[in-house]
Protein backbone atom coordinates (compact mmCIF):
# COMPACT_ATOMS: atom_id res chain seq x y z
CA UNK A 1 0.00 0.00 0.00
CA UNK A 2 2.85 2.27 1.11
CA UNK A 3 3.58 2.10 -3.14
CA UNK A 4 0.34 4.20 -3.72
CA UNK A 5 2.00 7.23 -2.64
CA UNK A 6 3.38 7.42 -5.52
CA UNK A 7 -0.06 8.29 -6.98
CA UNK A 8 0.70 11.89 -5.94
CA UNK A 9 3.72 12.24 -8.57
CA UNK A 10 2.06 13.41 -11.75
CA UNK A 11 -0.10 16.15 -9.57
CA UNK A 12 3.16 17.62 -7.60
CA UNK A 13 4.43 18.17 -10.96
CA UNK A 14 1.07 19.79 -12.20
CA UNK A 15 1.03 21.33 -9.17
CA UNK A 16 4.35 23.20 -10.05
CA UNK A 17 3.73 23.91 -13.41
CA UNK A 18 0.04 24.90 -13.51
CA UNK A 19 -0.31 26.13 -9.58
CA UNK A 20 3.35 27.95 -8.69
CA UNK A 21 4.49 28.91 -11.98
CA UNK A 22 1.20 31.29 -12.96
CA UNK A 23 1.73 32.54 -9.58
CA UNK A 24 5.60 33.13 -9.89
CA UNK A 25 4.62 34.83 -13.09
CA UNK A 26 2.21 37.68 -11.50
CA UNK A 27 5.31 38.50 -9.18
CA UNK A 28 8.04 38.65 -12.31
CA UNK A 29 5.59 40.49 -14.46
CA UNK A 30 4.98 42.87 -11.49
CA UNK A 31 8.45 43.56 -10.87
CA UNK A 32 9.90 44.25 -14.58
CA UNK A 33 9.63 46.79 -17.27
CA UNK A 34 7.10 46.29 -20.29
CA UNK A 35 8.64 44.60 -23.15
CA UNK A 36 9.76 41.31 -21.51
CA UNK A 37 12.60 40.29 -23.70
CA UNK A 38 15.41 37.65 -21.88
CA UNK A 39 18.31 40.23 -22.78
CA UNK A 40 16.57 43.73 -22.06
CA UNK A 41 14.92 42.53 -18.74
CA UNK A 42 14.95 44.87 -16.11
CA UNK A 43 13.87 44.44 -12.53
CA UNK A 44 11.69 47.93 -11.70
CA UNK A 45 9.58 49.02 -8.43
CA UNK A 46 7.79 51.47 -10.51
CA UNK A 47 4.96 49.62 -11.06
CA UNK A 48 4.39 49.81 -7.08
CA UNK A 49 5.57 53.28 -6.87
CA UNK A 50 3.14 54.03 -9.32
CA UNK A 51 0.27 52.34 -7.71
CA UNK A 52 0.76 54.60 -4.52
CA UNK A 53 1.74 57.78 -5.95
CA UNK A 54 -1.43 58.48 -8.24
CA UNK A 55 -3.86 59.30 -6.55
CA UNK A 56 -6.28 57.30 -8.39
CA UNK A 57 -5.68 54.12 -7.22
CA UNK A 58 -5.08 54.07 -3.66
CA UNK A 59 -8.89 55.47 -3.36
CA UNK A 60 -10.02 52.49 -5.77
CA UNK A 61 -8.60 50.13 -3.78
CA UNK A 62 -10.03 51.99 -0.16
CA UNK A 63 -13.54 52.30 -2.19
CA UNK A 64 -13.16 48.03 -2.93
CA UNK A 65 -12.57 47.57 0.20
CA UNK A 66 -15.12 49.81 2.00
CA UNK A 67 -17.91 48.09 -0.57
CA UNK A 68 -16.60 44.79 0.65
CA UNK A 69 -16.79 45.63 4.37
CA UNK A 70 -19.88 46.77 4.47
CA UNK A 71 -21.56 43.95 2.41
CA UNK A 72 -20.00 41.66 4.61
CA UNK A 73 -21.95 43.28 7.33
CA UNK A 74 -25.08 43.86 5.48
CA UNK A 75 -24.93 40.11 4.67
CA UNK A 76 -24.38 39.50 8.83
CA UNK A 77 -27.18 41.36 10.00
CA UNK A 78 -29.69 39.81 7.47
CA UNK A 79 -28.05 36.38 7.34
CA UNK A 80 -27.75 35.55 11.02
CA UNK A 81 -31.25 36.21 11.55
CA UNK A 82 -32.55 34.13 8.80
CA UNK A 83 -30.25 31.20 9.76
CA UNK A 84 -31.40 31.30 13.01
CA UNK A 85 -35.36 31.31 12.14
CA UNK A 86 -34.32 28.94 9.76
CA UNK A 87 -32.29 26.52 12.45
CA UNK A 88 -35.71 26.93 14.59
CA UNK A 89 -37.59 25.17 12.08
CA UNK A 90 -38.68 21.22 11.84
CA UNK A 91 -36.37 19.25 10.48
CA UNK A 92 -38.16 18.82 6.97
CA UNK A 93 -38.56 22.37 6.64
CA UNK A 94 -35.51 23.06 7.68
CA UNK A 95 -34.11 21.21 4.73
CA UNK A 96 -36.45 22.48 2.19
CA UNK A 97 -35.30 26.09 3.22
CA UNK A 98 -31.51 24.87 2.71
CA UNK A 99 -32.33 23.72 -0.64
CA UNK A 100 -34.71 26.82 -1.56
CA UNK A 101 -31.60 29.37 -0.53
CA UNK A 102 -29.32 26.92 -2.24
CA UNK A 103 -31.00 26.76 -5.37
CA UNK A 104 -30.47 30.55 -6.84
CA UNK A 105 -26.23 29.49 -6.53
CA UNK A 106 -26.71 26.77 -8.71
CA UNK A 107 -27.60 29.40 -11.44
CA UNK A 108 -24.98 30.87 -12.87
CA UNK A 109 -23.81 34.48 -11.12
CA UNK A 110 -23.62 36.27 -14.59
CA UNK A 111 -27.08 35.67 -15.16
CA UNK A 112 -28.21 36.55 -11.91
CA UNK A 113 -26.74 39.93 -11.49
CA UNK A 114 -28.09 40.41 -14.84
CA UNK A 115 -31.64 39.91 -13.95
CA UNK A 116 -30.86 42.52 -11.70
CA UNK A 117 -30.35 45.36 -13.99
CA UNK A 118 -33.62 44.89 -15.29
CA UNK A 119 -35.32 44.70 -12.33
CA UNK A 120 -33.03 48.24 -10.92
CA UNK A 121 -33.25 49.81 -14.19
CA UNK A 122 -35.59 52.78 -13.80
CA UNK A 123 -35.33 52.07 -10.28
CA UNK A 124 -33.63 55.44 -9.90
CA UNK A 125 -31.13 54.25 -7.01
CA UNK A 126 -27.62 55.55 -7.23
CA UNK A 127 -25.00 52.92 -9.06
CA UNK A 128 -23.28 52.66 -5.75
CA UNK A 129 -26.92 51.04 -4.20
CA UNK A 130 -27.46 48.82 -7.34
CA UNK A 131 -23.75 47.79 -6.76
CA UNK A 132 -24.59 46.45 -2.93
CA UNK A 133 -27.71 45.08 -3.68
CA UNK A 134 -26.01 42.77 -6.66
CA UNK A 135 -22.80 41.95 -4.14
CA UNK A 136 -25.35 41.10 -1.48
CA UNK A 137 -27.66 39.11 -3.55
CA UNK A 138 -24.64 37.17 -5.02
CA UNK A 139 -23.05 36.64 -1.42
CA UNK A 140 -25.33 36.46 1.04
CA UNK A 141 -26.52 32.38 0.56
CA UNK A 142 -22.95 31.35 1.32
CA UNK A 143 -23.69 33.89 4.76
CA UNK A 144 -26.92 31.93 5.54
CA UNK A 145 -26.07 28.40 4.83
CA UNK A 146 -22.23 28.73 6.92
CA UNK A 147 -24.22 30.29 9.95
CA UNK A 148 -27.32 27.72 9.65
CA UNK A 149 -24.70 24.99 9.68
CA UNK A 150 -23.02 25.82 13.00
CA UNK A 151 -26.37 26.66 14.47
CA UNK A 152 -27.77 23.15 13.73
CA UNK A 153 -24.87 21.41 14.90
CA UNK A 154 -25.22 23.30 18.62
CA UNK A 155 -25.85 20.93 21.16
CA UNK A 156 -30.31 22.34 22.08
CA UNK A 157 -30.06 20.82 25.57
CA UNK A 158 -27.31 23.81 26.32
CA UNK A 159 -29.97 26.74 25.74
CA UNK A 160 -32.36 24.73 27.95
CA UNK A 161 -29.49 24.35 30.61
CA UNK A 162 -28.96 27.97 30.26
CA UNK A 163 -32.56 28.47 30.73
CA UNK A 164 -33.00 26.76 33.71
CA UNK A 165 -30.01 28.06 35.92
CA UNK A 166 -31.93 31.50 35.29
CA UNK A 167 -31.07 33.03 31.90
CA UNK A 168 -33.57 34.92 30.00
CA UNK A 169 -34.16 34.19 26.35
CA UNK A 170 -31.67 36.81 25.78
CA UNK A 171 -29.58 36.28 27.77
CA UNK A 172 -29.20 32.52 27.26
CA UNK A 173 -28.90 34.05 23.19
CA UNK A 174 -26.22 36.65 23.75
CA UNK A 175 -23.78 34.21 25.86
CA UNK A 176 -24.74 30.73 24.89
CA UNK A 177 -25.57 30.48 21.13
CA UNK A 178 -23.77 33.21 19.93
CA UNK A 179 -20.50 32.46 20.69
CA UNK A 180 -21.44 28.87 19.67
CA UNK A 181 -21.95 30.35 16.26
CA UNK A 182 -19.16 32.82 15.79
CA UNK A 183 -16.79 29.64 14.01
CA UNK A 184 -19.72 29.94 11.24
CA UNK A 185 -19.91 33.80 11.01
CA UNK A 186 -15.96 33.53 10.55
CA UNK A 187 -16.35 31.49 7.56
CA UNK A 188 -19.02 33.17 6.21
CA UNK A 189 -16.86 36.35 6.51
CA UNK A 190 -14.29 34.30 4.60
CA UNK A 191 -16.54 33.59 2.22
CA UNK A 192 -18.32 36.80 1.71
CA UNK A 193 -15.49 39.73 1.69
CA UNK A 194 -12.87 37.69 -0.26
CA UNK A 195 -14.47 37.46 -3.69
CA UNK A 196 -16.69 41.00 -2.90
CA UNK A 197 -13.16 43.02 -2.94
CA UNK A 198 -12.04 41.90 -6.37
CA UNK A 199 -15.46 41.46 -8.02
CA UNK A 200 -15.38 43.24 -10.89
CA UNK A 201 -18.59 41.89 -12.96
CA UNK A 202 -20.94 43.14 -10.17
CA UNK A 203 -19.39 46.79 -10.57
CA UNK A 204 -19.60 46.56 -14.13
CA UNK A 205 -23.01 44.94 -14.46
CA UNK A 206 -24.89 47.19 -11.93
CA UNK A 207 -22.48 50.50 -11.94
CA UNK A 208 -22.93 51.54 -15.18
CA UNK A 209 -19.59 51.96 -16.61
CA UNK A 210 -18.32 54.54 -14.07
CA UNK A 211 -18.12 53.25 -10.84
CA UNK A 212 -14.27 51.00 -10.70
CA UNK A 213 -13.40 48.63 -8.23
CA UNK A 214 -9.60 47.29 -7.82
CA UNK A 215 -10.92 44.34 -10.00
CA UNK A 216 -12.12 46.69 -12.68
CA UNK A 217 -8.58 48.05 -12.99
CA UNK A 218 -6.92 44.84 -13.21
CA UNK A 219 -8.92 43.63 -15.66
CA UNK A 220 -8.93 46.66 -17.92
CA UNK A 221 -5.28 46.30 -17.54
CA UNK A 222 -4.95 43.05 -18.65
CA UNK A 223 -7.48 43.09 -21.35
CA UNK A 224 -7.99 46.56 -22.88
CA UNK A 225 -4.81 48.86 -22.13
CA UNK A 226 -1.99 45.56 -22.31
CA UNK A 227 -0.34 46.64 -19.20
CA UNK A 228 0.38 43.56 -17.79
CA UNK A 229 3.44 44.54 -15.73
CA UNK A 230 1.21 47.23 -13.80
CA UNK A 231 -2.07 44.36 -13.83
CA UNK A 232 0.33 42.33 -12.27
CA UNK A 233 1.55 44.83 -9.59
CA UNK A 234 -2.22 45.88 -8.72
CA UNK A 235 -2.90 42.31 -8.43
CA UNK A 236 0.12 41.60 -6.28
CA UNK A 237 -1.26 44.25 -3.96
CA UNK A 238 -4.35 43.14 -3.88
CA UNK A 239 -3.40 39.41 -2.84
CA UNK A 240 -0.90 40.52 -0.23
CA UNK A 241 -4.08 42.92 1.58
CA UNK A 242 -6.40 39.66 0.87
CA UNK A 243 -3.40 37.10 2.48
CA UNK A 244 -3.19 39.35 5.29
CA UNK A 245 -6.94 40.05 6.03
CA UNK A 246 -7.36 36.36 6.09
CA UNK A 247 -4.55 35.87 8.64
CA UNK A 248 -6.29 37.84 11.07
CA UNK A 249 -9.58 36.52 10.74
CA UNK A 250 -8.25 33.21 11.69
CA UNK A 251 -6.86 34.65 14.19
CA UNK A 252 -9.92 35.62 15.49
CA UNK A 253 -11.35 32.56 14.60
CA UNK A 254 -8.78 30.67 16.96
CA UNK A 255 -9.13 33.32 20.02
CA UNK A 256 -13.08 32.63 19.59
CA UNK A 257 -12.25 28.73 20.00
CA UNK A 258 -9.92 29.52 22.97
CA UNK A 259 -12.33 31.78 25.00
CA UNK A 260 -14.55 28.96 24.67
CA UNK B 1 -47.36 32.89 18.84
CA UNK B 2 -46.66 36.57 17.86
CA UNK B 3 -43.01 36.02 17.11
CA UNK B 4 -43.19 33.15 14.73
CA UNK B 5 -45.65 34.96 12.65
CA UNK B 6 -42.87 37.69 12.20
CA UNK B 7 -40.40 35.37 11.43
CA UNK B 8 -41.88 33.68 8.90
CA UNK B 9 -42.43 36.84 7.49
CA UNK B 10 -39.16 37.18 7.79
CA UNK B 11 -38.20 34.52 5.48
CA UNK B 12 -40.59 35.36 3.00
CA UNK B 13 -39.03 38.44 2.40
CA UNK B 14 -35.59 36.87 2.21
CA UNK B 15 -37.12 34.34 -0.65
CA UNK B 16 -38.22 36.84 -2.44
CA UNK B 17 -34.81 38.48 -2.40
CA UNK B 18 -33.77 35.31 -3.92
CA UNK B 19 -36.38 34.93 -6.21
CA UNK B 20 -37.80 37.93 -7.39
CA UNK B 21 -35.33 38.98 -9.86
CA UNK B 22 -35.00 35.26 -11.71
CA UNK B 23 -39.14 35.18 -11.51
CA UNK B 24 -38.31 38.77 -13.57
CA UNK B 25 -36.06 37.78 -16.31
CA UNK B 26 -38.24 34.64 -16.95
CA UNK B 27 -41.43 36.51 -17.18
CA UNK B 28 -39.55 39.38 -19.44
CA UNK B 29 -38.33 36.36 -21.82
CA UNK B 30 -41.93 35.90 -23.58
CA UNK B 31 -42.45 39.88 -23.66
CA UNK B 32 -42.91 41.04 -27.11
CA UNK B 33 -41.23 44.14 -26.98
CA UNK B 34 -37.53 45.24 -26.30
CA UNK B 35 -38.63 46.68 -23.02
CA UNK B 36 -37.69 45.69 -19.23
CA UNK B 37 -39.69 47.36 -17.89
CA UNK B 38 -42.83 47.47 -19.81
CA UNK B 39 -45.08 44.01 -20.50
CA UNK B 40 -46.41 44.24 -23.76
CA UNK B 41 -47.90 41.02 -24.75
CA UNK B 42 -46.50 37.42 -24.67
CA UNK B 43 -45.13 36.07 -27.45
CA UNK B 44 -41.92 33.47 -28.51
CA UNK B 45 -39.58 35.91 -30.33
CA UNK B 46 -36.63 35.93 -28.12
CA UNK B 47 -36.59 31.72 -27.98
CA UNK B 48 -37.08 31.92 -31.49
CA UNK B 49 -33.83 34.41 -31.87
CA UNK B 50 -32.05 32.14 -29.19
CA UNK B 51 -32.15 29.56 -31.30
CA UNK B 52 -31.31 30.70 -34.35
CA UNK B 53 -28.37 32.78 -32.99
CA UNK B 54 -25.62 30.89 -33.57
CA UNK B 55 -23.09 32.19 -30.91
CA UNK B 56 -25.18 31.19 -28.08
CA UNK B 57 -25.43 27.86 -29.54
CA UNK B 58 -21.91 27.97 -29.94
CA UNK B 59 -21.36 29.43 -26.36
CA UNK B 60 -23.56 26.37 -24.55
CA UNK B 61 -21.85 24.23 -26.76
CA UNK B 62 -18.50 25.24 -25.36
CA UNK B 63 -19.39 25.54 -21.90
CA UNK B 64 -21.28 21.87 -21.59
CA UNK B 65 -18.50 20.05 -23.46
CA UNK B 66 -15.64 21.41 -21.43
CA UNK B 67 -17.82 21.31 -17.59
CA UNK B 68 -17.78 17.50 -18.79
CA UNK B 69 -14.01 17.02 -19.73
CA UNK B 70 -13.05 19.06 -16.86
CA UNK B 71 -14.79 17.16 -14.49
CA UNK B 72 -14.18 13.54 -15.60
CA UNK B 73 -10.23 14.37 -15.80
CA UNK B 74 -10.26 16.21 -12.54
CA UNK B 75 -12.27 13.61 -10.80
CA UNK B 76 -10.00 10.88 -12.25
CA UNK B 77 -6.77 12.75 -11.59
CA UNK B 78 -8.17 14.34 -7.98
CA UNK B 79 -9.09 10.53 -6.35
CA UNK B 80 -5.91 9.03 -7.37
CA UNK B 81 -3.77 12.29 -5.89
CA UNK B 82 -6.41 11.68 -2.86
CA UNK B 83 -5.61 8.23 -2.42
CA UNK B 84 -1.50 8.90 -2.82
CA UNK B 85 -1.67 11.35 -0.51
CA UNK B 86 -3.28 9.13 2.54
CA UNK B 87 -0.51 6.70 2.15
CA UNK B 88 2.22 9.42 2.02
CA UNK B 89 4.54 10.72 4.46
CA UNK B 90 2.70 13.51 6.59
CA UNK B 91 5.16 16.09 4.95
CA UNK B 92 4.43 15.65 1.74
CA UNK B 93 0.60 15.18 2.49
CA UNK B 94 0.35 18.65 4.06
CA UNK B 95 2.80 20.18 1.64
CA UNK B 96 0.57 19.23 -1.30
CA UNK B 97 -2.12 20.02 0.71
CA UNK B 98 -0.90 23.74 0.99
CA UNK B 99 -0.46 24.35 -2.73
CA UNK B 100 -3.70 23.09 -3.32
CA UNK B 101 -5.21 25.44 -1.28
CA UNK B 102 -4.07 28.35 -3.27
CA UNK B 103 -6.24 28.45 -5.88
CA UNK B 104 -8.78 28.56 -3.65
CA UNK B 105 -7.91 30.86 -1.21
CA UNK B 106 -6.36 33.40 -4.02
CA UNK B 107 -9.48 35.69 -5.59
CA UNK B 108 -10.14 34.07 -8.54
CA UNK B 109 -8.99 36.81 -11.09
CA UNK B 110 -5.48 36.45 -9.45
CA UNK B 111 -5.49 32.81 -10.39
CA UNK B 112 -6.83 34.19 -13.84
CA UNK B 113 -4.82 36.33 -14.87
CA UNK B 114 -1.80 34.21 -13.38
CA UNK B 115 -2.52 31.59 -16.00
CA UNK B 116 -2.86 33.92 -18.83
CA UNK B 117 0.30 35.27 -18.14
CA UNK B 118 1.83 31.59 -17.78
CA UNK B 119 0.01 30.40 -21.00
CA UNK B 120 1.23 33.53 -23.60
CA UNK B 121 4.56 33.87 -21.90
CA UNK B 122 4.74 29.98 -23.26
CA UNK B 123 3.79 30.97 -26.67
CA UNK B 124 0.67 28.74 -26.18
CA UNK B 125 -2.33 30.69 -28.40
CA UNK B 126 -5.47 31.40 -26.09
CA UNK B 127 -8.28 29.41 -26.87
CA UNK B 128 -9.96 25.68 -26.38
CA UNK B 129 -6.88 24.20 -25.05
CA UNK B 130 -5.78 26.98 -22.36
CA UNK B 131 -9.83 27.15 -20.93
CA UNK B 132 -10.05 23.66 -20.66
CA UNK B 133 -6.49 23.41 -18.75
CA UNK B 134 -7.81 25.97 -16.62
CA UNK B 135 -10.86 24.70 -15.85
CA UNK B 136 -9.13 20.99 -14.95
CA UNK B 137 -6.58 22.83 -12.83
CA UNK B 138 -9.67 24.65 -10.82
CA UNK B 139 -11.45 22.06 -10.60
CA UNK B 140 -8.40 19.79 -9.26
CA UNK B 141 -8.41 20.96 -6.08
CA UNK B 142 -12.60 21.18 -4.94
CA UNK B 143 -11.99 17.10 -5.79
CA UNK B 144 -9.20 16.37 -3.47
CA UNK B 145 -10.96 18.52 -1.13
CA UNK B 146 -13.81 16.18 -1.18
CA UNK B 147 -12.18 12.91 -1.66
CA UNK B 148 -9.88 13.58 1.54
CA UNK B 149 -11.91 13.31 4.41
CA UNK B 150 -13.62 10.13 3.06
CA UNK B 151 -10.15 8.72 3.02
CA UNK B 152 -9.39 9.58 6.57
CA UNK B 153 -12.49 7.86 7.84
CA UNK B 154 -12.01 4.52 5.72
CA UNK B 155 -10.69 1.98 7.90
CA UNK B 156 -6.61 1.60 6.94
CA UNK B 157 -7.24 -2.37 8.35
CA UNK B 158 -9.56 -3.08 5.36
CA UNK B 159 -7.22 -2.76 2.43
CA UNK B 160 -4.51 -4.83 4.64
CA UNK B 161 -7.38 -7.64 5.15
CA UNK B 162 -8.09 -7.16 1.38
CA UNK B 163 -4.26 -7.72 0.69
CA UNK B 164 -3.90 -10.75 3.26
CA UNK B 165 -6.61 -12.28 1.16
CA UNK B 166 -4.54 -12.34 -1.68
CA UNK B 167 -5.45 -9.26 -3.56
CA UNK B 168 -2.93 -7.80 -5.35
CA UNK B 169 -2.38 -3.73 -4.31
CA UNK B 170 -4.66 -2.79 -7.39
CA UNK B 171 -7.39 -5.05 -6.78
CA UNK B 172 -7.47 -3.92 -3.09
CA UNK B 173 -8.05 -0.05 -4.98
CA UNK B 174 -10.31 -1.24 -7.17
CA UNK B 175 -12.62 -3.69 -4.75
CA UNK B 176 -11.92 -2.13 -1.42
CA UNK B 177 -10.85 1.73 -1.40
CA UNK B 178 -12.20 3.34 -4.40
CA UNK B 179 -16.20 1.69 -3.29
CA UNK B 180 -15.81 3.22 0.40
CA UNK B 181 -14.85 6.72 -0.99
CA UNK B 182 -17.73 6.74 -3.48
CA UNK B 183 -19.63 9.38 -1.86
CA UNK B 184 -16.78 12.08 -1.92
CA UNK B 185 -15.82 11.18 -5.18
CA UNK B 186 -19.36 11.31 -6.16
CA UNK B 187 -19.80 15.24 -4.30
CA UNK B 188 -16.50 16.03 -5.69
CA UNK B 189 -17.49 14.90 -9.51
CA UNK B 190 -20.67 17.99 -8.85
CA UNK B 191 -18.91 20.40 -7.75
CA UNK B 192 -16.52 20.55 -9.97
CA UNK B 193 -19.25 20.03 -12.69
CA UNK B 194 -20.56 23.28 -11.48
CA UNK B 195 -17.73 25.06 -10.88
CA UNK B 196 -16.80 24.53 -14.66
CA UNK B 197 -20.42 25.49 -15.79
CA UNK B 198 -20.46 28.45 -13.58
CA UNK B 199 -16.82 29.75 -14.25
CA UNK B 200 -16.61 33.13 -15.48
CA UNK B 201 -13.52 34.77 -13.94
CA UNK B 202 -10.87 32.19 -15.06
CA UNK B 203 -12.65 31.76 -18.34
CA UNK B 204 -12.60 35.24 -19.58
CA UNK B 205 -8.84 35.62 -19.23
CA UNK B 206 -8.00 32.04 -20.76
CA UNK B 207 -10.01 31.57 -23.47
CA UNK B 208 -9.25 33.29 -26.96
CA UNK B 209 -10.84 34.90 -30.17
CA UNK B 210 -14.28 32.52 -30.85
CA UNK B 211 -14.16 30.42 -28.17
CA UNK B 212 -17.10 31.77 -25.83
CA UNK B 213 -18.96 30.04 -22.81
CA UNK B 214 -22.36 30.90 -21.68
CA UNK B 215 -20.91 33.43 -19.28
CA UNK B 216 -18.54 35.07 -21.23
CA UNK B 217 -21.27 35.61 -23.75
CA UNK B 218 -23.89 37.39 -20.93
CA UNK B 219 -20.87 39.35 -19.82
CA UNK B 220 -20.10 40.75 -23.75
CA UNK B 221 -23.85 41.17 -24.29
CA UNK B 222 -25.18 43.23 -21.56
CA UNK B 223 -23.90 46.12 -22.77
CA UNK B 224 -27.08 46.61 -24.71
CA UNK B 225 -30.93 45.68 -24.31
CA UNK B 226 -30.51 42.17 -25.19
CA UNK B 227 -33.84 39.92 -24.20
CA UNK B 228 -32.72 36.98 -25.91
CA UNK B 229 -30.47 36.98 -22.72
CA UNK B 230 -33.66 36.87 -20.74
CA UNK B 231 -34.44 33.55 -22.87
CA UNK B 232 -31.09 31.99 -22.38
CA UNK B 233 -31.61 32.33 -18.31
CA UNK B 234 -34.82 31.47 -18.36
CA UNK B 235 -33.90 27.93 -19.91
CA UNK B 236 -30.86 27.79 -17.67
CA UNK B 237 -33.55 28.26 -14.64
CA UNK B 238 -35.74 25.67 -15.90
CA UNK B 239 -32.86 23.12 -16.94
CA UNK B 240 -30.83 23.88 -13.03
CA UNK B 241 -34.59 23.31 -11.18
CA UNK B 242 -35.17 20.36 -13.00
CA UNK B 243 -32.26 18.69 -12.34
CA UNK B 244 -32.03 20.12 -8.17
CA UNK B 245 -35.30 18.33 -7.84
CA UNK B 246 -34.23 15.21 -9.54
CA UNK B 247 -31.30 15.24 -7.83
CA UNK B 248 -32.96 15.76 -4.65
CA UNK B 249 -36.09 13.64 -5.16
CA UNK B 250 -34.46 10.40 -6.72
CA UNK B 251 -33.30 9.25 -3.49
CA UNK B 252 -36.30 9.78 -1.37
CA UNK B 253 -38.06 7.35 -4.55
CA UNK B 254 -35.24 5.08 -4.16
CA UNK B 255 -35.43 4.97 -0.66
CA UNK B 256 -39.11 3.92 -0.59
CA UNK B 257 -38.64 1.67 -3.02
CA UNK B 258 -35.82 -0.44 -1.25
CA UNK B 259 -38.10 -0.08 1.61
CA UNK B 260 -40.95 -1.58 -0.21
CA UNK B 261 -38.88 -4.51 -1.70
CA UNK B 262 -37.46 -5.34 1.55
CA UNK B 263 -41.02 -5.17 2.85
CA UNK B 264 -42.13 -7.90 0.06
CA UNK B 265 -39.01 -9.65 1.00
CA UNK B 266 -39.53 -9.83 4.58
CA UNK B 267 -43.36 -10.94 3.51
CA UNK B 268 -42.61 -14.15 1.50
CA UNK B 269 -40.10 -14.93 4.20
CA UNK B 270 -42.86 -15.26 6.48
CA UNK B 271 -45.19 -16.71 4.15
Amino acid sequence: MKSFSRFTYPYILWMIIMICLPMLMIVFYAFTTQGNEVLTLQFTLDNFMRFFEDSIFPSVLWRSLKIAFITTLICIMIGYPCAYVISKLPGNKQSLMVLLITLPMWINMLVRTYAWRGMLNDSGLSNEMKVYIGMVYNFLPFMILQIHTSLSKMDQSLIAAAEDLGASKWQAFLKVTLPLSLPGVISGITLVFLPAVSSFFIPKLLGGGDFVLIGNLIESYFISTGDWNFGSAISLIMAVIILISMYITKKLDRQSKEVR
Amino acid sequence: MKKNWLSKIYLILVLLFFYAPIAYVCIFSFNDSKSLSHFTGFSLEWYEKMFSNRTIMESIYYTVIIAIIATIVSTIVGTITAIGMSKSKRIIKESIEQVNNLPMLNPEIVTAIGFMLFFTSLNIELGFMTLLLAHIAFCIPYVILSVMPKLRQLDNNLAEAALDLGCTPLQALVKVIIPQIKPGIVAGALVAFTMSFDDFVISLFTTGPGINNISIYVYSNVKRINPTINALSTIIVLVITIVLVLVNVIPIIKERRGKKKNEKIMESNLI
